[in-house]
């Protein structure tokens, strides 16, 4: 968040730079944008600017998942859209944007600089204070534009990072991406600005006779009001509406993109059997498995010793066994999902009856969420500190985590979906749905998003892809590192674990629906690889199996 | 400046036959050309712009056309895969996924993945990463390589300052780190790591091939307009700097042979290193002045100490050239080169040997000059087999 309140200051000079932008007297513009930079106001500006980046530093912190929630019904969408969590996204979101529309106003002068303004009606009436329109479409198109920002966001998913497959250091990353990131706020500040200016063409009425009454002002009936084609086509109140909006999107994202960055950095997890026992599945621990077990040849060796005393193999076991785990998980899943999809010929919305409380698994219509990803906590703990994260329905099973309840936790009505009964649920994970998919699921089938089932099943697949990396690596080099033949002994597990997953996944990908590929999302900020994920995990899949036999080859006849 | 003169002047066609690994790549028939790393089948690029799979465990041979594909430039099997292969296409990237049971000598235009990137063509080189899903791709009017995640059609692009596009890519068998030629007088390293390169300046002409040890410590390449092959050494230690060496001179000489003096050496037109690092084949270009195109074979050692030696050449019929070449990396024992030739048709030609790694005390290897003829007659026995394409 540091960097992005440094940020602000090259985007807030670009900014007034851009504002005050006088093509015939390039002196007298340089002057002027100066003087404005250094004058109090304009850092007091700057500081409400802050404030800003930091509240949505704020919110992206509280709302990030690392596994997407897949609405598989545009009726699941609406309710994620109308939900009271989202509800105050989107109203904060707002706020913001007046603010920082405010701060642009300001910055602007001239006729954008107060919302009110002594006017005098006719001679009769002493001086009164008129209301400035120009200042108020700033405002509303910066709520407008605020409001847009948080619904964009939870329809293409803003608020989920993925994990890049290569790695690169953070600088290079954000100078890679941040042409693109420019690019998408100006079109989705132009794309804003087209749809509220149809919107106050309509309806500005209403906000300024709110606007008027409240604060007392009048309206100047000698200038024409701005909801009228002619006064909304002004060129000089369009190009500052834009660079507005650009310039609110531009620190927002780039406020996202740095997050997304320093959250998907690579930490290193220190290889106890304490780590190794209890949860290695952490998503960053697993990242860094998959990262060690290709280049570190000095920590496959950690992987690969024995206890002293006693020559036990604590570590390789406990890894093995926790990865193994998470895709034997994963192959029940898909077998339960198989086995819904056969008894019925298509997918099953959900068991008869509304009020049974049934855990058999279904899937369908309903919207997922996967939970158990409070990464809140471990994406900002030094690796000393660091501590596994999943949460646990039966609670947490390590320090530092037992008061923490996620706040997407919250169990109404009967549950949907589960991989399948009681004990078979994976572990750390806990479905939950919305309160209004029960309900809607009953009636609204036809408005099934055919992909989004299949999507849903993989949304978490991160951890199996990074697990099948970590493990596949780390057989490969056992073959000339492992000095006390550990990883052999588990060889045949692993191979047939890989192998039961490899068919359950192909017999996945025969399935209507699940290998057609989504077109590209047009609004850039957005992040759909959850939606080619399926792809990679297959894709992994088989490289791990190849690599594995390659590796030992004769060995295995 | 050349390279600015030489992007405005050349059209697609000509620049993919200016930087491609091919000798004479417009008028040859075979234009490309890879072996599957982990079974005995192959690929070869035709210049009607179809790709003929050859396999012979398999009944049929499929053939693979697609209306993007025009203008093949380079093909590679993927690594740890049955099935894929990338084609380096005139505007975008496509990666086939034929599946190796499957009896269909036709196989559909949906059977191929397009990846394409604005800016992003003609597409002249790809390299698979050895262990992993990632491929990259090299276009001359592109600075930028372009880093593929080909399961989620996803790419990085990675831009660098200087040189132009990049020609010729190289990834080093171990994995770690990937060559980028550029149109000028300038190559990079890439450290697939954390991404980051290192630039190295030529001296005169831009890099025109390369190629890494088995070990991927030490890279061989070639600079157009020279007769030299240059070696640099890369440890983990990035502190130490050093300059590339000479390690051979292939200037043009005139061998006595009991059939009457030729004329070798030249300019080099590309390197092949087999699998082993004991072979190094060289693709000399010829001259119209009747100095013919040939291949000269080098022994190499890698460790303890770096060694180049002299041991013959690779001919064909009398009156062909050889258009391109690569290593087979199936092959047991010794090494086995595979050479596309001009008249169409493609030899194996095997090096018979013990692996260095073993050495016996009283037997030098391989025999010395003169190696193998490579008439095709002798192979037509072998399990591999040539093919009459025309």
């Amino acid at each position: 968040m540091a960097w992005s309140v440094l940020l602000l200051l090259p985007t807030t000079a670009l900014f007034v730079l851009l504002s005050r932008f006088s093509l015939f007297h390039p002196i007298l513009w340089m002057s002027e944008c100066l003087s404005l930079l250094t004058s109090a106001s304009a850092i007091f500006s700057f500081i409400l600017l802050c404030g800003v980046v930091l509240m949505v530093g704020f919110f992206n912190l509280e709302y990030y998942t690392v596994v997407p929630s897949i609405a598989c019904s545009k009726i699941a969408l609406l309710g994620q859209v109308l939900h009271p969590r989202q509800f105050v996204h989107s109203l904060v979101h707002c706020i913001m944007g007046v603010v920082v529309a405010w701060c642009c106003a300001f910055t602007i002068g001239g006729r954008y600089r107060s919302l009110g303004h002594p006017c005098t009606q006719d001679e009769s009436s002493g001086p009164e204070m008129c209301l400035n329109e120009y200042h108020l479409v700033l405002l509303l198109a910066g709520a407008f534009i605020g409001y847009s920002h948080s619904l964009v966001g939870v329809v293409y998913n803003m608020n989920y990072v993925s994990f890049h497959t290569m790695q690169q250091y953070k600088y290079l990353r954000f100078k890679g991406a941040l042409p693109l990131v420019v690019k998408a706020s100006a079109v989705q500040a132009l794309y804003c600005l087209r749809s509220f200016l149809l919107l106050y063409f309509f309806m500005g009425y209403a906000p300024r006779a709110w606007i008027c009454k409240t604060l007392d002002l009048s309206i100047n009936s000698s200038i024409h009001s701005l909801d009228s084609v002619s006064s909304l086509l002004d060129l000089s109140l369009l190009y500052h509406l834009w660079i507005s909006g650009t310039f609110l999107l531009l620190t927002w994202y780039i406020t996202v993109l740095l997050f997304r960055i320093f959250v998907t950095e690579v930490h290193i997890t220190p290889l106890t059997p304490y780590n190794a026992s209890i949860r290695p599945t952490a998503f960053l621990a697993l990242q860094d498995l998959a990262l060690l077990s290709q280049h570190s040849p000095s920590r496959r060796l950690e992987v690969f010793s024995l206890s002293q005393p006693g020559g036990h193999p604590h570590i390789w076991t406990a890894l093995s066994k926790e990865c193994l785990s998470l895709l034997s998980d994963l192959t029940e899943r898909l077998v339960a999902h198989h086995d819904t999809v056969a008894t019925n010929g298509r997918a099953k919305s959900q068991s008869t009856g509304s009020n049974k409380r049934s855990t058999t698994s279904s899937e369908g219509s309903g919207s997922y969420n996967a939970l158990s990803l409070s990464l809140k906590n471990a994406a900002f703990r030094k690796c000393s500190d660091f501590v596994p994260y999943f949460i646990t329905p039966q609670g947490a099973l390590s320090p530092g985590f037992s008061s923490i309840q996620s706040p997407h936790v919250m169990r109404r009505g009967p549950k949907l979906w589960s991989a399948s009964t009681g004990e078979g649920q994976p572990r750390g994970h806990t479905w939950l749905i919305l309160p209004m998919d029960y309900f809607l699921t009953h009636c609204c089938l036809s408005l099934q998003l055919p992909e989004a089932s299949s999507q849903a099943l993989f949304a978490d697949s991160q951890v199996h892809i990074w697990a099948l990396q970590g493990l596949s690596h780390l057989v490969a080099a056992s073959f000339s590192e492992d000095q006390y033949g550990i990883v052999q002994t588990t060889l045949p597990t692993i191979l047939s674990t890989l192998l039961l997953l490899q068919e359950a996944v192909d017999r996945h990908f025969k399935l209507p629906h699940t290998s057609s590929k989504p077109g590209h999302c047009s609004c850039s900020m957005g992040d759909d690889s959850y939606k080619t994920l399926r792809f990679a995990l297959r894709s992994t899949l088989k490289t791990a199996v190849y690599r594995i036999t390659a590796t030992f080859g004769g060995h295995l006849q | 400046c050349h390279y600015l003169a030489l992007c405005l002047q050349l059209s697609s066609e000509e620049m993919t036959a200016e930087f491609s690994q091919v000798l004479d790549w417009s008028d040859c028939a075979v234009r490309g050309f890879a072996w599957h790393p982990h079974t005995q089948k192959c690929a070869v690029a035709l210049s009607d712009d179809s790709i003929k799979i050859y396999n012979p465990k398999s009944a049929t041979t499929p053939t693979l056309k697609h209306r993007l594909q025009r203008s093949v430039a380079a093909l590679q099997w993927k690594p740890l895969c049955a099935s894929a292969l990338a084609v380096a296409c005139h505007n975008c990237l496509l990666v086939w996924h034929v599946d190796p049971t499957s009896l269909s000598t036709r196989p559909s235009s949906g059977c191929a993945q397009v990846l394409s990137h604005p800016g992003h063509s003609p597409v002249t080189s790809v390299a698979w990463s050895p262990n992993g899903p990632l491929l990259v791709s090299a276009s001359p009017r592109d600075t930028a390589l372009l880093v593929w995640d080909v399961a989620v059609e996803s790419c990085v692009p990675l831009h660098r300052v200087g040189g132009g596009g990049v020609t010729y890519l190289s990834w080093s068998p171990d994995g770690s780190r990937v060559l980028a030629a550029t149109p000028s007088s300038l190559f990079r390293v890439w450290e697939t790591r954390m991404w980051t390169c290192e630039r190295w300046p030529s001296l005169k002409g831009r890099c025109q091939s390369g190629c890494w040890s088995p070990d991927g410590s030490r890279l061989l390449f070639t600079v157009q307009g020279e007769t030299v092959i240059y070696a640099l050494t890369f440890t983990d230690n990035p502190v130490v700097y050093t300059a590339a060496t000479v390690v051979a001179d292939l200037s043009e000489t005139t061998l006595n042979t009991p059939d009457g003096d030729i004329m070798v050496g030249g300019e080099i037109q590309s390197l092949a290193w087999d699998p082993r690092g004991e072979r190094l084949a060289v693709h000399v270009k010829g001259q119209a002045s009747g100095r013919p195109a040939m291949i000269a074979v080098f022994k190499t050692q890698i460790s303890p100490a770096f060694k180049l030696l002299p041991c013959g050449f690779v001919q064909g019929e009398a009156g062909t050239e050889p258009r391109l070449m690569q290593f087979n990396p199936n092959y047991q024992h010794g090494a086995q080169l595979t050479v596309c030739w001009s008249n169409g048709k493609i030899t194996h030609v095997p090096f018979c040997f013990m692996s260095a790694g073993n050495p016996q005390p009283g037997l030098g290897g391989s025999p010395s000059f003169p190696l193998t003829q490579g008439r095709p007659a002798d192979y037509n026995n072998q399990t591999l087999y040539t093919e009459l394409i025309s």
